[in-house]
């Protein structure tokens, strides 16, 4: 690396956005060395998220970047690295164990520190701030001790923290100073209505209450008195009564600060020194200081664009927010107070259902200029898109605001110009969007990859599908969920069809609703259909040439066309007896042996001819077929449990071995699997897993739509301490609930992703049955249960059946491409130039 | 020990129901593998014949595929990955470049004969 001719950067701070500066930079391609310094022990971490600690979202799952990712971009990364000396004029900075650091140009992203009021008593014991994950580790080690929590300060972030308090099981109180909560972003009437939502759901607020001194409590472990002589008795007190900038650097070295802190930067984001950047909450332009991540992202990017020699001004951000505090929604756009001259209110106002909307417009009711939005934000998007877009309003503007009679005027994606904001996180305009299409991103997905769009806080994901729909349809990209040409549905509406229609075959579905002969995507997904809402045995003759061949011989065919097979090993757990057997069959057929990822024996090699003999002893010897090769239920591992291990507490094998069996031969839109762990160590992996268990000292937590493989995804908390009844019935709800509405192979992971409102709405329809169908859903799997066949015992006992299983209609002959050689005392499928160096390599007719 | 050209021949092999309707079975004719397949449209029942090796997959599996069609054309889907090949003109669908063998297929008191 040439270092002279680079410009070196030190970015100080490593918050979100410290690394989304450091992320840019290094995008920008712009030729430069970078280092960070971090105080904290632990780089960028989402702090967006951070109650969700609290709901079992672990450090590492609120980590923005890491070590090797740094590295991999060439970023020198240094933790633990709290800077005491800024040197302007050599341009050295220097930690506290003093290591110096030259630069060309150095980038403060310091952010901010919670705000503690100078209240007596603030300094003792349980009296805590919220902002880092340091922080929560405090919060949960002193919530252990305490029965009662007081949140100081009812703004966003206050609320946030009572969250947190209250998932981690405190009786919540929330005291904020102001008459209203979320003073900042609420008018009274709305910050009245979300403060009866609050307390609907469990946490008391007191407004309008001046905290004097914090002492020692009767009954609790503090006492806050409050100026108007009231009294509130706590175990744990949680300061989140807002943020000051951390510029303590900057003002101890001369630069310039404003009367009430924060570092000054003009619109390239420079501070009075012409080397030395500000951004983020340390930051402060023309007088305001911004504590929301999408304008410090904005800070980031202009700083970047100034260093880079680019073109990028920081201008103002936009202050509007929506988010779901404790389940209720709220929304605030813009000018909520309506301070400017001349503005028009409009305001709906369903008290029965809890809903206050207020929209503010411009005096010639031409413009949005801000809104409130309390219990229903569905408007949010389009009201936003009104206000900073400036596009011109309806002559109707209360229509926007009124509940959708059908005729609310819709904001289309191509009402948009191309200049329009659609996500303000990642700074993505429309066109962008169009760009990015006309590049050749074909799928949302793609687009989200590409242009990073809806990946910050998510706001703008129903918006931009709509662009993404809208735009691939322009360009004649059929947006069809056709499931193939023979069918103009979707594979959830062909479930629909079969089971309302009472459809039992594929010819009768094809001659209601569908076209030509079938081909291999509709008939197997016909055929996986058919066994979920009526559980036939996939092997009846109107059913078996629907099946792909691994289903057909109920093995998985390997790459010479022979098959390997899995028995099924409930929860793992195996006799010496089935062990030997195994062993047995092997070594009678000669088939490689492997053991398998789900805790089971998977033999390999056996020609299609040999398989009814092999299952006829593994059945005899009293295994059933474990659907290694079908979309279905495939195992439930398990680690060992409470039986035999010193630190389990519930017993997770009967636990696996009783789902296992619940489950097993349930078809699916793709396979399913499960894992069940003893304790919290979770040695099973059951957060890899579509369905994963953890016991808990009170009976079973619940984790749904994880999996392993080319994507991995952590399986999302879906309820807590369960009991037995409850756990089955929540697992039938959600695996019928898949089962009856996925799309033709997609994995429990994407589907929840995909459905709208994602685990939220899942967690309604299967726990509070919003969609009033959760006793169906457990009839019809009871029903599957109940209907349970175990094909290969069923395929032996059938002559019609068998007569399927040879290679040659005509001779009893073996396939002779089918060769083996021995590797580690086993066989492995020969390759082509062992077969020909046999003189073995079968004639092949070329045409 | 390539098959010969000239030496067509029309070969007896099985029995009607020993086929399967919209599905395939194998046959050894000569040494050499074939797959044949029934098709039912509805209106009539058709026969195809076409060689059992995956030229892709480079394995003998062709008649453990699934039938369809695409567009017009019946085709059956390689249960290995997926290409799928023209039953009448053993033109593979995906590649230009592939294609297998076909042969004649009839039905003749309740017997199947492929001529080769």
């Amino acid at each position: 690396m040439n270092h002279s001719s680079q410009q070196h950067i030190v970015v100080i701070g490593n918050g979100m956005v410290g690394h989304h500066f450091v992320e840019q930079l290094v995008n920008s391609e712009y030729n430069c060395r970078i280092t960070v310094l971090s105080g904290e022990s632990r780089l960028a971490y989402d702090r967006v998220y951070l109650s969700s600690y609290f709901s079992g979202k672990t450090a590492e799952d609120l980590a923005l970047t890491d070590e090797k990712t740094y590295q991999d971009w060439g970023v020198e990364a240094v933790t633990n690295a709290w800077v005491t000396d800024i040197d302007r004029d050599s341009k050295v900075v220097t930690t506290k164990d003093g290591n110096t650091y030259s630069y060309d140009k150095l980038v403060l992203a310091t952010g901010s520190y919670p705000f503690v009021p100078p209240i007596p008593g603030n300094d003792q014991p349980h009296c805590l701030v919220y902002r880092t994950i340091e922080d929560l580790e405090a919060i949960s080690a002193s919530a252990q001790q305490s029965k009662i929590g007081v949140v100081v300060g009812g703004g966003l972030l206050g609320l946030e923290a009572a969250n947190a308090l209250k998932q981690a099981g405190l009786e919540t109180h929330v005291v904020e100073f102001a008459p209203q909560l979320m003073a900042v972003q609420l008018d009274p009437m709305g910050g009245d209505l979300l403060k009866q939502k609050i307390e609907a759901l469990g946490v008391t607020v007191h407004t309008q209450k001046a905290t004097e001194v914090i002492e020692k409590g009767q009954h609790s472990r503090y006492r806050m008195k409050f100026a108007d002589g009231s009294h509130l008795e706590t175990d744990l007190v949680l300061f989140s009564a807002g943020i000051r900038p951390s510029d303590q650097l900057a003002k101890e070295f001369g630069l310039v600060i404003g009367e009430r802190g924060g570092i000054v930067i003009d619109n390239q984001c420079k501070t009075s020194d012409n080397d030395i950047y500000a951004i983020g909450e340390c930051a402060l332009w023309e007088k305001r200081i911004y504590g929301l991540v999408a304008p410090g992202y904005a800070m980031a990017r202009a700083a970047v664009a100034d260093i880079s020699g680019n073109e990028g001004a920081f201008t103002g951000a936009d202050m509007s927010t929506k988010l779901k505090l404790m389940g209720v929604e709220v929304g605030s756009i813009g000018d909520a107070h309506v301070r400017t001259p001349g503005a028009q209110v409009y305001t709906y106002h369903d008290q029965p259902a809890g809903v206050y909307k207020k929209l503010v417009v411009d005096a010639n009711r031409s413009l949005v200029l801000g809104a409130v939005l309390i219990g229903d934000t569905s408007d949010y998007d389009t009201l936003l898109q009104y206000s900073l877009n400036g596009i011109a309003l309806p002559e109707s503007p209360q229509a926007l605001i009124l509940p959708s009679s059908g005729d609310a005027p819709l904001l289309g994606a191509d009402a948009l110009g191309d200049t329009a904001t659609i996500c303000s996180c990642h700074n993505v305009s429309k066109g962008d969007i169009v760009g990015a299409i006309d590049g050749g991103c074909c799928s949302l997905g793609d687009v989200k990859s590409s242009t990073k769009a809806s990946t910050g806080c998510g706001g703008c994901a129903a918006l931009l599908k709509n662009i993404v729909d809208s735009e691939l349809e322009k360009r004649g990209v059929e947006v069809s969920k056709a499931i193939c040409e023979h069918f103009d549905f979707t594979r959830q509406e062909l479930y629909h069809l079969i089971q309302v229609g009472g459809i039992k075959s594929f010819d009768e579905l094809l001659e209601k609703h569908g076209t030509g002969l079938g081909c291999d995507i509709c008939k197997p997904a016909a055929g996986s259909i058919f066994a979920s809402v009526w559980n036939d045995y996939v092997l009846a003759r109107q059913h078996q040439p629907l099946q792909d061949t691994n289903d057909t011989y109920l093995g998985n065919m390997q790459k010479d066309g022979t098959y390997s097979i899995v028995p099924r090993v409930a929860g793992g757990e195996i006799t010496p007896d089935k062990l030997i057997l195994l062993g047995e069959v092997a070594k009678k057929y000669n088939l490689y042996t492997k053991i398998t990822g789900g805790q089971r024996i998977d033999l390999f090699g056996a020609r299609v001819e040999q398989l009814p003999a092999i299952w006829q002893a593994l059945v005899e010897g009293g295994f059933e077929t474990g659907h290694a090769y079908a979309k279905a239920l495939r195992t439930v591992k398990s680690c060992v449990g409470s039986t035999w291990c010193r630190y389990g507490v519930q017993d997770s094998v009967t636990k696996a071995i009783d789902l296992e069996n619940r489950y097993k031969g349930l078809r699916a839109p793709h396979k399913i699997k499960f894992a069940v762990s003893g304790c919290t160590r979770e040695c099973a992996e059951a957060q890899g897993k579509d369905i994963g268990v953890i016991a808990t000292e009170n009976g079973w937590n619940l984790y749904v739509c994880g999996n392993g493989g080319m994507k991995p995804r952590h399986a999302d908390l879906f309820a807590t301490d369960l009991d037995d009844e409850t756990l089955v019935k929540y697992i039938d709800r959600v695996l019928m609930f898949y089962a009856k509405t996925a799309d033709r192979l997609q994995r429990t992971s994407v589907w929840m992703e995909n459905l709208e409102g994602g685990l939220d709405y899942l967690k309604s329809v299967v726990i509070d049955d919003a969609l009033g169908i959760c006793d169906e859903l457990e009839a019809q799997m009871q029903l599957i249960t109940d209907s349970y066949q175990c094909e290969w015992k069923t395929t032996i006992e059938s002559p019609e059946a068998l007569k399927r299983f040879r290679q040659f209609v005509n001779s009893d002959e073996k396939d002779s491409n089918i060769q083996f050689v021995s590797e580690r005392e086993q066989i492995r499928p020969a390759t082509n130039a062992e077969k020909y160096a046999a003189g073995k390599a079968i004639p092949v007719a070329i045409v | 020990m390539l098959t010969q050209a000239n030496t067509q021949n029309i070969h007896d092999i099985c029995h009607l129901d020993d086929l399967v309707i919209n599905s395939g079975v194998c046959a050894l004719v000569d040494g050499m593998q074939v797959a044949i397949f029934t098709v039912s449209t509805g209106q009539e029942t058709l026969y195809f014949a076409i060689s059992n090796w995956d030229p892709i997959g480079q394995a003998n599996v062709l008649y453990r595929g699934i039938v369809g069609t695409l567009k017009e054309k019946i085709v059956v889907a390689s249960p290995l990955y997926k290409e799928h090949y023209d039953l009448a003109s053993g033109n593979c669908i995906e590649r230009d470049d592939v294609k297998v063998q076909t042969f004649p297929v009839h039905i003749e008191n309740d017997r199947v004969l492929i001529e080769i």
